[in-house]
C-alpha cells in the first residue's frame, strides 16, 4: 500500500481537527458554570475527536491489525459515551449539582413526585461557584 | 510536518492542562468525574496522534485499555455517588458526598 501526499494531507487534517476538539473541551471545562454544561463541553472529543484522530491514525499507520484496533476503540467510545454521560448527568441532577436558574426547560422537575422516591432526591440548585 | 507536530501536541497539551485545572478546582465530585473522563480521552487522543505521526503501531493496544478504563472509572464513581443513601438522622436531607455536603447551607453533614 503506497500512500500519496493527498492521503497524508487528509490524515494530518483529521489529526489537527481532533486535537482542536480536545483543546475546546478543556476550555469548556474551565469556563462553563455547572456539571451539565461542563459535560456538554467535555464530551465533544469523546465521539467526534476520537473518531477524527482514529481516522487519521488509520490512514497513517497502514496496517490491517492497527486499523481494526483503532476501529474497535472508536466503536467502543461511541457505545460507552452515552451510557456514562447518562449516569453522570442523572446523578448530578439528583444530587444538587445543577444550576436550575440556568436551565431553559426542566422536564424532570415538572414531573409529579413519585410515591416511593426518597427524600433528598428532589432537585435543588447547586451552590454558585466561589470565585 | 514539524508544524503539524507542534500544533497537534500544543492543542492536546493545552486541553489536558485545562482539564487538570478543572480536576483540581471542581467544586463537586461529579465535576472531577467529568474532568477525569475528558483527561483520559485526551490522553488516548495524544497516544493516537503520536502513533500516527511516528508511524509506530506499538502504542495502539494501549488505546483500547485507556478507553476501557475511562468508561469503567466514570461509571463506577457515578454509581458510588448515586448509591449514597438518605441520612436517616436529621431533617431528612441527604448527606451526599463530602464535597456536596460542604457546599450546602443548612444541611446536616
Amino acid at each position: 500500500m503506497n500512500a500519496g501526499p493527498l492521503a497524508d494531507a487528509v490524515a494530518l487534517t483529521c489529526l489537527l481537527l481532533g486535537s482542536l476538539l480536545c483543546l475546546t473541551a478543556g476550555l469548556g471545562l474551565v469556563r462553563f458554570p455547572d456539571v451539565l454544561t461542563r459535560m456538554h463541553a467535555g464530551t465533544k472529543p469523546q465521539v467526534l475527536g476520537v473518531l477524527l484522530v482514529m481516522i487519521g491514525g488509520a490512514i497513517r499507520l497502514q496496517g490491517w491489525s492497527s486499523t481494526w484496533m483503532l476501529l474497535l476503540v472508536a466503536v467502543f467510545q461511541m457505545l460507552t459515551a452515552p451510557i456514562s454521560a447518562h449516569m453522570v448527568s442523572r446523578v448530578a441532577y439528583r444530587r444538587r449539582h445543577v444550576r436550575r436558574d440556568l436551565m431553559v426547560v426542566d422536564e424532570l422537575g415538572m414531573a409529579p413526585p413519585r410515591a416511593g422516591e426518597a427524600r433528598g432526591d428532589e432537585p435543588a440548585d447547586a451552590a454558585p461557584e466561589p470565585g | 510536518m514539524t508544524v503539524v507536530y507542534w500544533l497537534a501536541y500544543g492543542m492536546l497539551g493545552g486541553g489536558a492542562l485545562l482539564a487538570l485545572v478543572r480536576l483540581a478546582r471542581g467544586p463537586s465530585l461529579l465535576d472531577r468525574v467529568v474532568a477525569t473522563d475528558t483527561l483520559l480521552v485526551i490522553i488516548a487522543a495524544g497516544l493516537a496522534v503520536h502513533a500516527a505521526l511516528a508511524r509506530d503501531p506499538t502504542l495502539v493496544p494501549v488505546l483500547v485499555v485507556v478507553s476501557l478504563l475511562a468508561f469503567v472509572g466514570s461509571v463506577s464513581v457515578a454509581r458510588y455517588v448515586g448509591g449514597m443513601l438518605v441520612d436517616p438522622r436529621g431533617d431528612g436531607q441527604d448527606a451526599g458526598p463530602p464535597e456536596a455536603a460542604g457546599q450546602r447551607t443548612g444541611g446536616t453533614p
